[in-house]
């Protein structure tokens, strides 16, 4: 079992004629947490979407644990339940109660027992911190919570890797800090994670390393010390003076 | 300056609420009652009502049979129209238009007298044995499957994507992502439509008088010809069909505002 458990291989992506995302390559060790960043439109969330194959390659390899995905001999929805991911626009599932969408899949996909799924949703809603929205309806929730029961349902499938696809974009400023939170101690914990985000403290705070992608294309991968301290590329430097001005 | 006082006058309200009103149903609940009325006291009336009132049955028994089989056929065919498989999507597509492109009194016909043959051939069924009735009901049943197909597609597409990723990325499949997520949500959407389609087929069920079935149009016009009350069987057949379609869209109208302050 290699120490690299998600692998991107030169990964190039099309939209049409558009190429979104040139040449990316990419390891993650198990444990590790890196954070991606770079403005938008710069292909770090189509490469995030193709680690779980949401995105579907123009041409490159994934491997996720040894699994390449884009065999056609691969189980993806074997995979994906080893993958959870965390939407900008947390799409909680509208019909069904927060405990309901913290154990849908882990029924159908894991074939858990009802009991055994409500009492892992319970743990990881504790684990989020609102165990005491149980039986609400997404839309009762505040945009912040919502985000949180999104995490609390990828987490009860208890996957290998979490992909978090700009968490916080979404939420009000006073909600962030507590999506972040979560995300910090996910990060204590040991959890693989790959989180695209503009959230620089967050990524100071947990990242072992930061990805600077600009054009499809990764510019610079260091420490969060050095990229953002001492940036090595001229379109870092550029990147980090716009965002950090203010 | 004050301009002219064109809102919160005292007795606006007032005003509203009888521009609002719905005098539309207290015109047709008194043509209901005046046709009651006349039901019970004339006996030209009374014999036409007792004659027709029996096809009830059969009009209520057909229109539900094959609207539950139209609903399996409509969701079969819609989810064929979005599935990305090319054969799949095009058997839909040609089903749907086809259908779509015929109207219904023609469709009735076809599939009657020419699908229906060939079908009950390949089941061992001898063709002569298949009843009116259920000729009636398959052939409803196929036309209605290609509209509500197309209900069940946009139903479907109402559905933002990120519900479908999500369900996908926590490794559902994509019939149990359909099944679990996108239908359940979908088919609330949709249900107003639906039922409107029922309505909608209720009364095009009176087509299928022409296959000799027995509802309360064919019995209507058995009446009509046979006693020359022309007047009184087709005001009686009128009353029957607008006294179901009204109740009906009525039931319909509330339960749509109950779902629309659920969402609210």
């Amino acid at each position: 079992m290699s120490d690299e458990i998600i692998i991107i291989d030169n990964l190039h992506k099309y939209f049409g004629s558009i190429e979104a995302v040139k040449a990316v390559n990419l390891q993650v060790k198990r444990g590790e947490v890196v954070v991606i960043v770079g403005p938008s439109g710069s292909g770090k969330s189509t490469v995030l979407r193709c680690i779980n194959h949401l995105e579907v390659p123009t041409s490159g390899a994934v491997y996720i644990d040894g699994v390449h995905l884009e065999d056609k001999q691969t189980d993806i929805n074997k995979v994906r339940a080893e993958v959870g991911m965390v939407f900008q626009q947390f799409n909680l599932f509208p019909h069904l109660t927060v405990l309901e969408n913290v154990t849908i899949a882990q029924r159908k996909v894991r074939k858990r027992s009802k009991e055994e799924a409500e009492q892992i949703g319970m743990e990881q809603l504790r684990h989020v911190g609102i165990p005491e929205k149980a039986s609400a309806y997404p839309r009762q929730l505040s945009g912040g919570q919502q985000q949180r029961v999104a995490i609390a349902r990828a987490l009860a499938m208890q996957p290998k890797i979490m992909l978090f696809d700009e968490p916080t974009s979404a939420l009000d400023p006073e909600m962030i800090k507590e999506v972040l939170d979560v995300m910090l101690q996910l990060a204590e914990e040991g959890m693989t994670m790959v989180v695209v985000t503009h959230e620089m403290g967050f990524a100071r705070a947990a990242a072992r390393r930061v990805v600077f992608m600009d054009n499809g294309q990764v510019v610079e991968i260091d420490t969060p010390q050095v990229l953002f301290d001492r940036p090595q590329h001229g379109r870092t430097k550029l990147f980090l003076s716009k965002i950090l001005k203010h | 300056m004050t301009g002219p006082e064109i809102q919160a006058t005292p007795d606006s309200s007032w005003q509203n609420s009888w521009r609002e009103f719905p005098w539309w149903l207290v015109a047709i609940f008194v043509f209901l009652a005046l046709m009651g009325i006349l039901i019970i006291r004339n006996p030209a009336y009374n014999d036409a009502f007792k004659f027709i009132f029996p096809g009830i049955q059969v009009t209520l028994y057909t229109t539900i049979t094959a609207f539950a089989i139209a609903l399996v056929l409509g969701l079969l065919a819609g989810l064929g129209r979005i599935s990305r498989n090319t054969a799949v999507r095009n058997i839909a597509i040609t089903y749907i238009e086809f259908i779509r492109g015929v109207p219904t009194l023609v469709l009735i016909f076809t599939v009657a007298f020419v699908l229906v043959p060939p079908i009950s051939g390949a089941l061992g069924v001898d063709n002569r044995v298949v009843s009116p009735n259920t000729r009636a009901i398959i052939a409803l049943a196929v036309i209605y499957g290609a509209f509500l197909a197309e209900i069940f597609r946009a139903g479907i597409e109402s559905i933002s994507k990120g519900q479908m990723e999500a369900a996908r990325s926590l490794g559902m499949t994509y019939t149990q992502s359909m099944r679990y997520i996108i239908l359940p949500q979908a088919i609330r959407n949709i249900s107003p439509a639906l039922g409107n389609d029922f309505i909608a087929m209720l009364k095009d069920s009176s087509l299928v008088s022409v296959l000799a079935v027995r509802d309360i149009t064919q019995l209507a016009r058995l009446h009509a010809g046979s006693t020359f009350r022309f007047r009184e069987s087709y005001l009686v057949l009128t009353f029957l069909y607008l006294a179901m379609t009204i109740i009906l869209s009525l039931l319909l109208r509330w339960y749509e505002q109950r779902i629309g302050k659920d969402r609210g």
